[in-house]
């Protein structure tokens, strides 16, 4: 029996999810007020890893600022490189070398493969299936030696500098990317296959946490969870940075604006980002990777700056001030699960717990990149 | 998404806020517009001097933005409105500590998502030492968080926010951390 719909008898009572709950991916809490199996109001309590990245921003120059690109959303950090590169290269006016873009781009869209990887094996392990994340975790794999023989590192990258890539690519990488695609392509129809026509999936994700995109709009969600509301968003084409207009690639859309939609807008990703791999290894121009004559010590002119990129779980912004010293005035992180979680407050209303939860996975949260 | 409109309308509002904020001084907003706003301020003796209130139009490729206007705080919500009335998107709440001329500045980044690449920056500044400016939560649900964040960190009060709690850092910090006489 419902409760919800006699709501004399009501009677709610409080449920805390997390901190430390698989489901939430790190450490979230959400505060519950439940009626019955559903929610009444459910309000996420962020900060449990917030290390105050902004205020780092101004104690630090241009350059120390590099490593915390890294360390916010630790699965898709390149493309917060991308950001902060283009960020000071607009600032500052440096014009970066076709090459060095190139590699960017690469290595960008290896890191968005296996972010959405981990997370479709994370997602489906919140929703009681296990294997698939093995099957996520073996791809992910190659992907994190393949970066890490051209970045140094697996996880948290600081490849990027200013005016282009510290390192450049060798035949090894490409061949070895190369590879990786060959091998990569056929296994998304067999995701398809093992888990997207599964009976138990299709029952939690479709029909459940519809949004619609004008809730998308005024909360500021971006990414596949906009694009999975039918709105065909993306940074890469919309607002056009590095060398993404040479490169084709498609935006994939779903209507449905469902939890299945969003999941389905990151597999299609996948495919897409392995097209525009393998386009701009193609296209690879021979060169140098750094721009010349990049100041050691960078003094932006006065002013404030916007720069936006689309990172794996949507649009990326850096705003800073700067008053013409070597460090920032103010520094501010637009992180985009922070304004994706933020609807789910509204959106979850009346749900019930377990559809809740098919529902915040979808939105595919990273907690160290909403507490900043 | 109306490029056009959304620039006069942002421009006569801007136009509106500008007498009640300095009653002796009447420069028409129209000079302002053609971005000599930057001129007028180095022409004088301190380079800080803040802006004053207008539009100017900015160089996408090198700001990241096109239009650029500052109001006075109390129409950020009207400023919401006629941005919202035309499809955009509330993306960021920025608070800036301008210390040495006693101000806060409340920074709204604006962009559209129906295709046009169009961003548009929203200013205003409030006092330091009587930080309020209204909460435009009521137009954008999305700058719940922005707003509570910006008010925890800088401490700038949103009048009308329905829940100014803590939220980032521990319950009981009492203090500012952007602010810059911050000391740890």
């Amino acid at each position: 029996m419902s409760s919800l719909a006699q709501s004399q008898l009501r009677e709610t009572f409080e449920l805390n999810i997390g901190p430390q709950h698989p489901a939430t991916h790190g450490v979230l809490r959400i505060k519950v007020v439940m009626d019955g199996e559903y929610i009444d109001r459910a309000e996420p309590i962020l900060g449990y890893i917030h290390r105050m990245h902004e205020k780092m921003g101004e104690n630090r120059t241009w350059n120390q600022f590099w490593p915390n690109m890294g360390r916010l959303d630790y699965l898709s950090a390149i493309a917060y490189n991308h950001c902060y590169a283009g960020l000071m290269e607009r600032a500052m006016g440096i014009v970066v070398p076709e090459r060095a873009e190139y590699i960017r781009v690469i290595t960008a869209e290896l890191n968005r493969i296996q972010s959405h990887l981990l997370g479709f094996g994370a997602y489906i392990m919140d929703l009681g299936g296990f294997t698939p994340l093995m099957y996520a975790m073996d791809e992910r794999e190659q992907i994190l030696d393949l970066l890490e023989s051209v970045t140094g590192s697996r996880l948290t990258y600081c490849y990027f500098r200013f005016g282009g890539v510290y390192n450049d690519i060798d035949d090894d990488f490409i061949t070895g990317t190369r590879a990786f695609l060959k091998r990569f392509r056929p296994q998304i129809p067999m995701y398809h296959k093992l888990v997207t026509g599964n009976v138990i999936l299709m029952n939690r994700l479709i029909g459940v946490g519809p949004l619609s995109a004008e809730i998308c709009r005024k909360y500021g969600a971006t990414g596949p969870v906009l694009r999975g509301s039918g709105v065909n968003y993306d940074i890469r084409r919309n607002e056009p940075y590095s060398v993404y207009p040479e490169l084709d690639f498609d935006i994939p859309v779903y209507h449905e604006c469902d939890s299945m939609a969003r999941y389905m807008v990151r597999m299609d990703e996948m495919l897409q980002s392995c097209r525009i791999i393998e386009h701009a290894l193609n296209k690879l121009p021979e060169g140098p990777v750094m721009a010349e004559k990049v100041p050691k010590a960078l003094k932006p002119p006065k002013g404030d700056y916007h720069y936006a990129v689309e990172a794996a779980r949507g649009t990326f912004s850096m705003r800073t001030v700067s008053d013409g010293t070597n460090t920032s005035y103010r520094m501010r992180l637009r992180s985009p699960t922070y304004s994706n979680v933020s609807l789910f407050e509204e959106a979850s209303r009346g749900m019930l717990l377990s559809d809740a939860l098919a529902f915040l996975g979808s939105l595919d949260p990273v907690i160290p990149e909403m507490d900043r | 998404m109306d490029r056009a409109k959304i620039k006069r309308e942002l421009e006569e509002l801007a136009a509106e806020g500008l007498p009640a904020e300095q009653p002796q001084e009447e420069a028409p907003v129209e000079v302002q517009a053609e971005g000599e706003g930057e001129d007028k301020a180095k022409a004088k003796k301190e380079e800080d001097v803040p802006r004053k209130n207008g539009l100017i139009e900015t160089d996408y490729a090198t700001r990241g933005a096109h239009l650029d206007v500052q109001i006075n705080p109390d129409q950020v919500v009207r400023a919401a409105e006629i941005l919202d009335s035309e499809g955009m998107t509330l993306e960021l709440v920025t608070g800036v500590d301008w210390i040495k001329e006693g101000q806060f500045e409340v920074i709204y980044d604006y962009s559209y998502a129906g295709g046009q690449l169009f961003r548009v920056v929203v200013r205003a500044r409030v006092d330091r030492n009587n930080p309020d400016i209204p909460t435009v939560c009521h137009v954008y649900g999305g700058a719940n968080w922005h707003e509570r964040e910006t008010w925890e960190l800088l401490g700038i009060n949103f009048v009308g926010h329905p829940q100014l709690e803590h939220f980032l850092l521990p319950e009981d910090a009492d203090f500012y951390p952007l602010r810059k006489d911050f000391k740890p």
